[in-house]
């Protein structure tokens, strides 16, 4: 089943994670969250990050979306994108690329969304932020075919209603709606169906391998489900304890794990025995 | 897009005490008309002294005359209309200002954060009768300076809620979310926080109102703040004290109108509350 997917062609690399490290230091003793993490992301390219909980891997995901709280961390290395080190940059050059260049969509649809605004405004936000020059109709019709094209019934109607409206699984596609509405070149999926049931989960991950497949945006997906990464990625990061213990195509690592912790991973996910 | 008309009043029936509501907003509405019908006709002038010293009440005048012969019902009108400005200016000083320092308080956080609460704290520990009586001597005796006065002396009410709302809030996946997505820090705060804050605040309003005009009333009770000739309600009292059992409606007439216009606000505010609970 994964075999088809591991196939996919590389492009240009577009984001380069050189030696993250980053710790806390809110306690008498600093806390390592991520060490010499490395990572190379092609255009195009699904890259599954997994690891139990506390492993470091959506700490990772929060640095590459500029979401490291200011205080009390420290951080070094290099995470470049288009010439720019967004560890380190200035704010306005990390907005300048958040939710345009870059998007997150989080684990929690249910208040992942405002509780206030219509969902249309909110699809529509990342467009009214990056690109004043289009008008309210312009962004408009470009909410309504972001919204169609992720499955949403009756974007019209969707347009105008609040998130309590709607279900579950239809938010976190209101959310990938707006993360994916500036055509970003790169969609982080932190842990994006951990909150939905199966059935909606499987149609999220047909969702994002449409994304990626139409519109060549690179994606990282965060999990810990293996199944769904396996599923869904060409390469797979393993992490344990804020450190990479295992990295390759999601067949190497599948079929020949090499770390012991990835092994005792693999045999974690449950058989189903009919 | 369709949209569907319906009545403006139409919210009323939706909230948890619409009867409260509605008794609420039927007073206050009385209290603006007095006010409104006094802007463009009243019986005399408010000012304007007569021989009918002292008269009960009338047809010639409906609450009677004060000490001096003005007519009451005159200077009720008059004076609801300066309380009410004081208290919504108040309001809109001691609201304005104390939203934006909370807001930007509680976004930002740390040493700025510390600072800020803590010069809050110190004013809300000093009393408003006093805040008032410093700012009254030093720039002199108006209704101007006294809503000034009592606007910053509210500050710290609305800074406190404020403030304890957005760090709440700043941490939840919306908000997050809105900034991932390149919204500043400006957009952040007034654009995706500001409306979610609505249900405290709109509580805080009503009873922040309330809590005006009871002090305005009671600093020209005083005699700071409106001066004689000119009229305000707490003023208005404190003039008809020694000829109370002689013309009562001298002292309940503007009595009445200031109760009249807490308890608008307080029953609206009630009305309200169990709606504004449960919003997130």
């Amino acid at each position: 089943m994964a075999a088809a997917m591991t196939t996919a062609p590389l492009g240009e690399p577009i984001l380069e994670i050189r030696d993250l490290h980053l710790e806390f230091h809110d306690h008498d003793r600093p806390e390592v969250a991520v060490a010499d993490f490395d990572l190379t992301l092609h255009r195009g390219e699904i890259v599954g990050i997994v690891g139990e909980s506390g492993s470091g891997k959506s700490m990772t995901a929060h640095a590459i979306a500029g979401l490291l709280s200011r205080h009390a961390l420290e951080r070094s290395g290099q995470i470049l994108f288009d010439g720019h080190d967004l560890l380190h940059c200035d704010r306005s050059t990390l907005r300048h690329y958040q939710g345009d260049e870059i998007s997150i969509i989080f684990q929690e649809p249910m208040t992942s969304l405002d509780p206030l605004q219509r969902i249309g405004m909110q699809v529509e936000e990342a467009l009214r932020i990056h690109h004043k020059e289009l008008s309210a109709g312009e962004r408009r019709a470009a909410a309504l075919s972001a919204m169609d094209a992720v499955g949403l019934p009756d974007p019209q109607q969707v347009y105008g209603m609040f998130p309590h409206e709607l279900s579950g699984g239809m938010r976190q596609r209101v959310m990938i709606a707006a993360a994916t509405i500036s055509k970003p070149q790169i969609l982080i999926a932190d842990e994006p169906t951990t909150a939905l049931d199966v059935t909606i989960q499987a149609q999220i991950i047909a969702l994002l391998r449409k994304i990626n497949a139409e519109d060549g945006t690179a994606i990282i997906f965060i999990s810990h489900d293996l199944s769904l990464v396996r599923q869904l990625c060409h390469r797979v990061v393993v992490m344990r304890q804020g450190e990479i213990v295992e990295t390759g195509t999601a067949d190497e690592v599948f079929e020949n794990p090499q770390h012991s912790y990835t092994r005792m991973l693999i045999d974690a996910i449950p058989k189903v025995v009919l | 897009m369709e949209k569907k008309r319906t009545s403006p009043l139409a919210f009323i029936d939706r909230l948890p005490n619409p009867g409260l509501f509605r008794m609420g907003a039927l007073i206050t509405l009385a209290v603006v008309l007095l006010v409104v019908v006094g802007l463009v006709w009243m019986p005399y002038e408010p000012t304007a002294m007569s021989p009918d010293r002292m008269q009960g009440i009338s047809a010639a005048h409906l609450l009677g005359t004060d000490k001096m012969g003005r007519d009451i019902l005159s200077r009720v009108m008059y004076g609801s209309r300066v309380t009410l400005m004081v208290a919504l200016g108040t309001m809109a000083i001691g609201a304005g200002l104390g939203v934006l320092i909370g807001a930007f308080a509680g976004f930002y956080g740390g040493v700025l954060d510390e600072i800020v609460m803590r010069v809050m704290d110190g004013l809300f520990a000093f009393p408003n009768v006093l805040l008032a009586l410093v700012f009254v001597s030093i720039f002199g005796s108006s209704t101007t300076h006294v809503m000034w006065a009592l606007g910053i002396a509210f500050i710290p009410s609305f800074t406190r809620v404020v403030r304890s709302e957005y760090v709440r809030i700043k941490h939840l996946d919306y908000v997050k979310n809105a900034r991932l997505q390149g919204a500043s820090n400006a957009r952040v705060i007034f654009v995706h926080m500001l409306p979610n804050v609505r249900g405290v605040l709109l509580s805080n309003l009503m009873i922040g109102f309330n809590n005006a005009v009871l002090a305005e009333a009671g600093l020209s009770f005083l005699g700071i703040g409106s001066q004689p000739p000119f009229a305000s309600l707490g003023q208005m009292i404190s003039e008809a004290q020694e000829i109370f059992f002689t013309v009562p409606s001298a002292v309940l007439g503007p009595g009445i109108v200031i109760v009249l216009m807490v308890l608008g606000f307080s029953l609206m505010g009630e009305g309200l509350r169990p709606a504004t609970k449960g919003l997130d």
